[in-house]
């Protein structure tokens, strides 16, 4: 028997991409089974969030609700949140420390890590009733994700068989997380913005550098990212991740790539009275104005001059997404340095003076969708340039490309 | 009435002046006027609830002087992209405190409903100001003014000030 596909791509190379997977809840029901509780590692916490023993953090794997906890002995844990006994979300706080997890529904209680420690009235009241005498507690405790930890970035995966995440990033990637996180960090706080469109409609935005100097106009007048930037792009063997640095390059054309080609987004005649909050204090080893690492399926790692932030992607349905930024420091940082990592927040986020479209442009492609049909999404620029040029290009989509092969192979379409 | 009482009524009656110029200049549109309010070195932040909870620094506006919040309008003027909308600010339960003579402790509520070019009207923020407050040879004006929001999950984008 012939089954349907939810979606058909008409080709393999990653460069259609049909508007229904933007919207259908079957696509959307997929996802969650075969990527989110699939064989990938979801980012769920800075280590440097739940310092301290008994310090836990809820949040979500693809949209499945779990605890992070931090263990006793300074391991991790993480689990569903969902009573062994009647399905009620035991852990109700969005952050705190504790020693049990009790659910409010019976009072069942959970250690840290998850294991069922007790139940009201086990033994039944006065000789009356009690559970059976076979109900044992080990086999209800709440379920546990395998939950690993590299350079300070939690990851939890429901799988049992996706590799070590050691692997699962891959020498390419842990080059890029080693460059930010080179050493110990601080959490100095989260933002949260939500969006009218599909999580992967953001996904695809950054491994898009096309769009960059186009849609925010800030990146392309300041020089932050400009066509002419030089630009370094790795990807894993699996083709799941991609690490972009941009180098400053300054433009000696004086941005002749934007002028008198119809570019509304370049603005001549923007000038800002303070720019202390384009500065860049190089930091790494690498100086580069950003970094962005955009590991598969919902974690984006990045620098932009010193911002550093790990930006969640989590969907909330086929038609939104929740994006939580996680802003970190270095533990080291004097206060004028802790200073200017507040003033660059003015930079990203909800109300990020260089990226704050981003959303807006997911939404415009999530409301022009609507009654598409069969139509296809184009990703073709630098589609017959050889690897070597994109891999150094701003001006490419090959990244987004690379996505939609890996996500086509997860979802066997 | 005794003087106490009367100088307290004068003040509450000032500071009411200045909450409602502040929001009317942003409801109205009226952007390039909003960084006068504040006084020439004055701190704006907007910053999230859950944040400010755990005393973490990070918000999503932090305009540090007159300079920085001039840069936010030009940048909502000339280049961010965004839908266009307006604003309607709903301001309750006014406390101040006197720091001194001359400045103030102020804090209130507030609920932000946007409307959007479709017609759409939500609640975008709900949150609470917390302001300091001085008064200069032009009137009261923000020294700092802390917008702490309780609606964490920003809808779209925020780049009006509120």
């Amino acid at each position: 028997m012939k089954v349907e596909k939810p979606a058909f791509f008409p080709r393999s190379d990653g460069s259609r991409i049909p508007y229904e997977v933007y919207s259908s809840s079957e696509i959307y029901r997929l996802e969650q089974e075969q990527i989110f509780r699939g064989p990938t590692w979801s980012f769920v916490a800075l280590e440097a969030e739940i310092p301290r023993p008994g310090d836990f953090k809820s949040t979500f794997v693809g949209d499945t609700p779990v605890v992070v906890t931090r263990n006793e002995d300074q391991t991790l844990s993480a689990w569903v949140n969902r009573c062994a006994h009647r399905g009620a979300m035991v852990c109700r706080a969005a952050r705190g420390n504790t020693k049990s997890h009790i659910c409010a529904y019976h009072q069942w209680s959970y250690d840290r890590r998850g294991n069922l420690r007790g139940v009201p009235f086990r033994n039944g009241v006065k000789g009356v009733s009690g559970m059976p005498a076979d109900f044992d507690l080990e086999e209800h405790g709440l379920q546990k994700l395998r939950t690993g930890a590299y350079r300070g970035l939690v990851f939890s995966t429901f799988s049992n068989s996706v590799s070590s995440l050691f692997d699962y990033l891959g020498p390419e990637m842990r080059r890029g997380v080693d460059r930010i996180f080179h050493k110990p960090i601080v959490y100095l706080g989260c933002s949260r913005q939500y969006s009218r469109s599909n999580w992967k409609l953001y996904s695809e935005n950054v491994r898009d550098p096309y769009h960059a100097s186009l849609l925010h106009p800030f990146f392309s007048t300041f020089n932050l990212v400009r066509a002419t930037t030089r630009a370094e792009w790795t990807y894993d063997e699996h083709g799941l991740h991609t690490c972009g640095l941009g180098f400053h390059t300054e433009d000696t054309s004086a941005a002749a790539a934007y002028r008198g080609i119809g570019v509304t987004s370049f603005k001549e005649n923007l000038r800002l009275e303070d720019l202390s909050i384009l500065a860049n204090s190089n930091e790494f080893d690498r100086p580069a104005d950003f970094q962005i690492e955009a590991i598969f399926p919902q974690l984006v790692i990045q620098q932009i001059q010193n911002s550093l932030v790990a930006r969640q992607i989590l969907p909330k349905g086929p038609n939104n997404f929740e994006l939580v930024y996680h802003f970190f420091g270095y533990a080291d940082d004097t206060p004028e340095m802790r200073m200017r990592r507040v003033k660059h927040a003015n930079l990203v986020g909800p109300a990020g003076l260089v990226s704050m479209e981003d959303t807006l442009a997911t939404e415009l492609v999530q409301f022009g969708a609507v009654g598409s049909g069969d139509a296809l999404s184009v990703a073709d620029m630098g589609r017959d340039s050889p690897e070597v040029e994109e891999a150094s290009s701003m001006i490419s989509e090959s990244h987004v490309r690379r996505f939609w092969r890996a996500y086509q192979e997860l979802m066997g379409l | 009435m005794d003087e106490a009482t009367s100088s307290e009524m004068i003040l509450w009656y000032e500071l009411h002046r200045l909450q409602e110029r502040y929001v009317g200049t942003i409801d109205s549109d009226h952007l390039e006027e909003w960084p006068n309010l504040f006084t020439e070195d004055g701190i704006y932040e907007i910053v999230p609830k859950e944040n400010a909870d755990l005393d973490l620094p990070i918000g999503i506006v932090h305009c540090f002087g007159r300079q920085m919040m001039r840069d936010r309008i030009v940048a909502l003027r000339k280049a961010n992209v965004f839908e266009p909308h307006t604003y309607r600010h709903m301001i309750s339960g006014m406390e101040f405190t006197k720091v001194s003579t001359d400045t103030l402790d102020m804090q209130s509520n507030y609920v932000v409903v946007q409307t959007l070019s479709n017609g759409e009207s939500r609640i975008f923020q709900a949150g609470r100001y917390i302001d300091r407050v001085v008064r200069t040879v032009n009137g009261w004006r923000y020294q700092r003014k802390l917008a702490v929001y309780d609606t964490s999950r920003v809808q779209t984008l925020l780049v009006t000030p509120i």
